[in-house]
This record gives C-alpha cells, sequence and structure tokens, in this order.
C-alpha cells in the first residue's frame, strides 16, 4: 500500500516536467473576443499549446497581472493601460522579426502616442464611442453631440453609466480635450451633464442593457461604442451609428508581453498568427468590431469598407482622441460623476 | 491596482480578535450546555467566523487606513464631504481651481434617501402585509395555505432575475404599456423613476414580513379571542386590544427583516430606476468596483452597519423576548 502511494506522489511529482515538456502559451484575453476555433488552429500549425484564459474589465486585469508575475505570455489590455503598463515597467519589448505580420497594421493605429513605434504593443481590435440612434424616431441629421441635449427628445435617451466615457464626450461637445486636467474645463462638463439630467431628456444611465433596449426601440439616442453599436443594428435595421463632428474617442485593444512572461517567443508566435491576414479576418466576423488588419480588410471587401460603423473614415477618426492615464486625476472625474449622478 | 497584503498588526488585530471570538463562544456555549453541544456548534462557530467575523474584521481594517495600510480618519471625512479628494487636489492647482472648491454632499444625500426610501418600502409592506398575514392566518380560510406557497413560490427564484422580469413588465416596450396601447390608451412610462425602485423593493422584501406575522398570528390561540367576544368585545375592538398586541412581536422583526434589506438595496436602482437615482448600496459598490477604493467604500459600509446595528436594538427593547424570530 504504502510503496504504491510513493509510486503515486512521484508520478504526481514527473507531472508538470511532462507538461513542461510540451511548449505552452498563456494567453489572458477579455471574455468573448475571440474565434475559438482560431486557438484550435494554432495549436495543430505549431504545436503550441494555448492556456486561454479570461477577463471582464481591465481594471480586473490590471490587478491579475500584478498580482501574478509570470502567469500570463500575452494579454490584452486597452490602450490607456498600456500606458499605465509601461509606465509601471511592466512590459517587454517585442522582437519584431518574429511579428513579421505587423506590416499588415492599419498606418493610422502605428506608432500611437500611448506606445512610441509600437515598442511594446500590436493592435488588436479598435472601435470608437459615437451615438446608436433609431431613424424611425429621429429625423434630422445627427452630427453632433448637441442632440443629446435637445429638448425634443424628452426622456428619450441612454446616457453610458461610464465615467471616462461619459464626461469624455461631454468635454468633446464643449470643446475640450477629452484628458483635460483644466478645472474650469470639468466643473463646465459637469454642469453641462446635470443640466441634461434636470431637463428630462435622459431616460436612464446604463452600460451592458442599452444595446438590447436600442433593438426593441425604447430611446430615440444612445451613447454607445461601435461594437455594440454593430450588433444592434444587425438585430434591428432602423438603428444607424454616426460619430459626431466636435470627434470623439477612438480606442485600441492591444496585444503586449509582460515582462515576466515564460514563453515570449511562444507569446510572440501567438501574436503574429492573430495578426495573419486570414485569422484577422475569422476573428472579426466573430466579434464585430473593427479590424486593424489591412489584408484581413481586403478579404472581407465589400460588406466591410461599406459599413461606417466598422470601418469610419480616416476625418471620423482623425477626430477622435484617445483616452490617456490620467492617474490621480481619476479622482476628480470620479467626484464631478457622483455630483451628476446624485442631481436631482 | 489594489494591494491585499495586509501589514503585521493588521493580522495580529485579526488573529486577535479570532481568538477572543473563538474563546467566548466557546466559554460561553460550555457554560450553558456542556461539552458535547460546543462540539456540535463547531462547524457554525466555523462558518460564522470566516463569513461573518473575518469580513467584518476586515470591513473595520480598511476603513481605519489609507491605501498605504497606514492608521487614518480621512475615510469618514470623506463621508461627510464627497469632493474630500477633489478639494484637496484643487487646493494645489492655483486660484483658478481653488474657486470650485466646495463640499460635496453626495454621500450624505444617498444616505438620508436611502432611509427614506427604507422607511417607505418598510411602511407599505407593513399596510400590505399584515392583512395578508391576518388572511393567510384565519383557521377559517381554506385557502390560507395555498397563500402561503403562492408567496413562497416566487423566492425560489434569484432575485436578480424576479427583478429583471420587472423590467419587461414596465418598460415602455414591455406587456403592460404595449397592452395600455392595444387597448386605444397612450403609453405611461413606469420605470426609471424612484417610484419603479420602491415597487421593485417592495416586491422583494414583502415576503420577510408577511411570515413573521403569519408566524406569530397563527400561534395565537383563538380561544383568546372567543374570550374576548364573550365579554362584549365587537371585531374592531377584539382586533385592537386582543389580535394586534398579541402579534407585535412578529410586527417588530417583519420591520427589522424588511428595513435592512431595504436600506443596503443595490442593483434595483440601476435596473428599474435606470440608474437615475443611487442608493447607498450602489454608493458603496461603485467606490469598491468603480472607483477601486476600498477604504472609503468600508468606512461608508461601517457607518451603514452602525445605523442598522443602532436602530436594531432600538427595535429590540419593543421584542425583547425575540418571538418573532428577530435576527439579533
Amino acid at each position: 500500500m504504502k510503496k504504491w502511494l510513493v509510486l503515486l506522489l512521484s508520478l504526481a511529482l514527473l507531472l508538470p516536467l511532462a507538461a513542461s515538456a510540451q511548449e505552452v502559451v498563456n494567453v489572458y484575453n477579455w471574455e468573448d473576443y475571440i474565434d475559438e476555433a482560431v486557438l484550435d488552429q494554432f495549436e495543430e500549425e505549431t504545436g503550441i499549446h494555448v492556456n486561454y484564459m479570461r477577463f471582464t474589465t481591465n481594471e480586473d486585469m490590471m490587478v491579475s497581472v500584478r498580482a501574478n508575475p509570470g502567469a500570463y505570455d500575452v494579454i490584452f489590455p486597452s490602450e490607456y493601460c498600456v500606458e499605465r503598463l509601461i509606465a509601471e515597467d511592466l512590459l517587454a519589448e517585442i522582437n519584431y522579426d518574429n511579428v513579421p505580420n505587423m506590416s499588415y497594421t492599419l498606418e493610422n493605429l502605428l506608432n500611437p502616442d500611448y506606445d512610441p513605434n509600437n515598442a511594446h504593443s500590436v493592435p488588436y481590435m479598435w472601435g470608437t464611442v459615437g451615438i446608436l440612434y433609431n431613424t424611425t424616431m429621429v429625423s434630422e441629421p445627427v452630427d453632433s453631440w448637441g442632440i443629446l441635449w435637445d429638448t425634443d427628445y424628452m426622456n428619450n435617451v441612454f446616457m453610458l453609466d461610464s465615467i471616462r466615457d461619459t464626461m469624455g464626450v461631454t468635454l468633446k461637445y464643449l470643446g475640450y480635450s477629452m484628458n483635460t486636467r483644466d478645472p474650469v474645463a470639468l466643473e463646465a462638463a459637469k454642469q453641462k451633464l446635470i443640466e441634461q439630467k434636470q431637463s428630462g431628456v435622459v431616460k436612464a444611465y446604463q452600460v451592458d442593457e442599452t444595446k438590447d433596449k436600442m433593438v426593441a426601440g425604447e430611446a430615440a439616442l444612445a451613447v454607445m461604442w461601435s461594437g455594440d453599436a454593430q450588433y444592434a443594428i444587425d438585430l434591428n435595421p432602423d438603428l444607424a451609428y454616426a460619430i459626431p463632428k466636435e470627434g470623439s474617442n477612438v480606442w485600441v485593444d492591444c496585444m503586449v508581453i509582460p515582462k515576466t512572461a515564460k514563453n515570449k517567443e511562444n507569446a510572440e508566435a501567438f501574436i503574429n498568427f492573430l495578426c495573419r491576414p486570414d485569422i484577422a479576418q475569422k476573428n472579426c466576423e466573430a466579434i464585430w468590431y473593427s479590424t486593424p488588419n489591412t489584408e484581413a480588410i481586403e478579404l472581407m471587401g465589400e460588406e466591410y469598407t461599406s459599413n461606417t460603423t466598422m470601418n469610419p473614415s480616416a476625418e471620423d477618426v482623425a477626430n477622435c482622441e484617445y483616452f490617456h492615464d490620467i492617474q490621480d486625476f481619476i479622482a476628480i472625474y470620479n467626484a464631478l460623476w457622483q455630483e451628476v449622478k446624485n442631481a436631482k | 491596482m489594489y494591494n491585499m497584503s495586509l501589514p503585521w498588526w493588521g493580522w495580529a488585530l485579526m488573529g486577535a480578535g479570532l481568538v477572543c471570538f473563538v474563546a467566548l463562544v466557546a466559554l460561553s456555549v460550555r457554560r450553558n450546555h456542556g461539552i458535547k453541544r460546543s462540539l456540535f456548534a463547531s462547524p457554525y462557530t466555523l462558518w460564522m467566523i470566516i463569513f461573518t467575523v473575518l469580513p467584518c474584521i476586515l470591513v473595520a481594517y480598511y476603513a481605519f487606513t489609507d491605501a498605504n495600510g497606514a492608521f487614518t480618519l480621512d475615510n469618514f471625512r470623506h463621508f461627510w464631504d464627497s469632493n474630500y479628494t477633489k478639494n484637496q487636489l484643487y487646493a494645489q492647482m492655483g486660484p483658478e481651481a481653488a474657486a470650485f472648491i466646495s463640499r460635496g454632499t453626495v454621500n450624505v444625500d444617498t444616505l438620508v434617501y436611502s432611509l427614506w426610501m427604507a422607511f417607505l418600502c418598510t411602511l407599505i409592506s407593513l399596510l400590505l402585509g399584515y392583512p395578508a398575514a391576518l388572511y393567510m392566518a384565519d383557521r377559517n380560510m381554506k385557502i390560507g395555505s395555498t397563500i402561503v406557497v403562492l408567496f413562497i413560490i416566487p423566492m425560489w427564484m434569484n432575485f436578480l432575475l424576479r427583478t429583471i422580469a420587472w423590467m419587461s413588465l414596465l418598460e415602455d416596450q414591455g406587456l403592460i404599456n404595449n397592452f395600455l396601447r392595444l387597448l386605444g390608451f397612450d403609453g405611461v412610462q413606469l420605470m426609471y423613476n424612484s417610484g419603479a425602485v420602491l415597487l421593485g423593493m417592495v416586491y422583494n422584501f414583502l415576503p420577510f414580513m408577511v411570515f413573521p406575522i403569519y408566524t406569530s398570528l397563527s400561534k395565537l390561540d383563538p380561544q383568546l379571542g372567543e374570550a374576548a367576544q364573550d365579554l362584549g368585545c365587537n371585531a374592531w375592538n377584539k382586533f385592537v386590544r386582543v389580535t394586534a398586541p398579541l402579534s407585535l412581536p412578529g410586527v417588530i422583526s417583519g420591520i427589522t427583516m424588511v428595513f435592512m434589506p431595504s436600506v443596503t438595496t443595490f442593483f434595483i436602482p440601476r435596473i428599474l430606476g435606470g440608474g437615475n437615482t443611487m442608493m447607498f448600496g450602489d454608493l458603496i459598490e461603485s467606490k469598491f468596483l468603480t472607483e477601486g477604493n476600498w477604504n472609503v467604500g468600508s468606512a461608508l459600509s461601517l457607518i451603514m452597519m452602525i445605523l442598522i446595528l443602532v436602530s436594531l436594538s432600538i427595535l429590540r427593547k419593543a421584542d425583547p423576548e425575540g418571538e418573532g424570530g428577530s435576527l439579533i
């Protein structure tokens, strides 16, 4: 009996050794943010086993990455978190000799100000913030954030219950930067939002519920992310999406490699694989966010290029701003937002 | 984003608290019932320690420390002035910013609003629940027990699900409004306001009012009522002088069991109120999850806990025997 136990235990000790003989890559991505068939294809083609893990918010991901050094080889943060991770010196520089498919990346997403020369990050998906509206309820052209303050749409507007986004579009409407640290601008944005709430235009402040409610025709206008907007438009052809002329937010979810990654070359192989045009196309068609891959866009053709929600014009994008990490200034945004929520 | 590690004295404090608690429980159990009972109670004690005592100690720890783990009372100043950090930052930014310094009333306002909503919810539940309990406890009513079952069945479902179900009833494009339009009326806005939040709260918490009252009413000896009638009481006097006073313990525990969850309600305002009004529970949630500020969040929770404890001990005075099955 004892002998068996010893044998079993020593076998158990050997297990991790056997596992480590196989090449692995530990991937940490957003929930519902990939075509999972692609992972099997990667394993088949390269023999590298993918340990696939998921997170739901940037904040969750940041906590895990800091708390578990070495646990992840590829992670998918948004651009302002990339900036934060670089500032904390947590990201490795990517060796682009191993990622030749980077050459397919859209030019306007290259050399971004959150990561000069893309030293640490490769764009995975991107999108914008705009207005999703119901064409049967809104007859005038939607081209300004001002329509969200128009009392013709009494009780007919969904705002995002998301601090940076909602403060951001209001700042844009007033002609300021979305990343401003100017108290005058911030207090003006707060006043503007309180005025909007008190005028009775706003129906609700929410996040995940909005897209389904817009499909059901529950409101005329909503502030929305382009991917969610595309989801809603697919289900209800009366809906349309616009990026206001004052400009908006453009965001990029990236692929990065932590400094503590144990399988850096496998991570680069994985990133390169996701940048391969046919794979980028599969992912784009599975989750309907905008792809940064020029060749994948070519492959999808007219269906993609004529879709202004997924493929906004270069002028619209040029008009948009990235979010930056505003560090401890976020406390001011938080306090102002609470006052908006508390206004009666 | 948040540092979970405690300094050595944090661990020491927690350890000391645990030891004291275990010793107290063990002592009291032993004194009252001997060693055997205390053995039976040990799984429950362990459960209590892990899921009730430890979290409370942690909440207290975070409420009295800052992000670096040093002792501070600032978190409670945050409660009084929700702009505390903002004002501090503005003060460093020159006269233009300093002009915007003002006390933020968000936290206090939200607490007052939550107490008011909880009061209304308790009152409505009592007004609806007492007659229902009377009806259920009446031995002459054959369907009383059926109603008990009807009250219990919805509780088999998760309350989030039940609340979301209300949403599809009340929406502008929901069942009720579509039905109204079918009959040729204009739709009415039922959702996205405090009324809908109150409805959701009453709906969710009403059983907690009905059952304690039902329990104490059904324990009532029917002969007491008969005696009152023999002595010349009419139905109204019988109720006011006999039934109502004897059911008071049930009413008291009903009030506690509705008031407590009402005051700490969250999620319902977001779903049925469309996030237009915040309750204290939502505020605490946003401190923890959105802002990642566990210290202020814990201070707010602690204030809430103390308020509940005070109101419970006042109620306890009215029901010293705990006959209605109250919680503490």
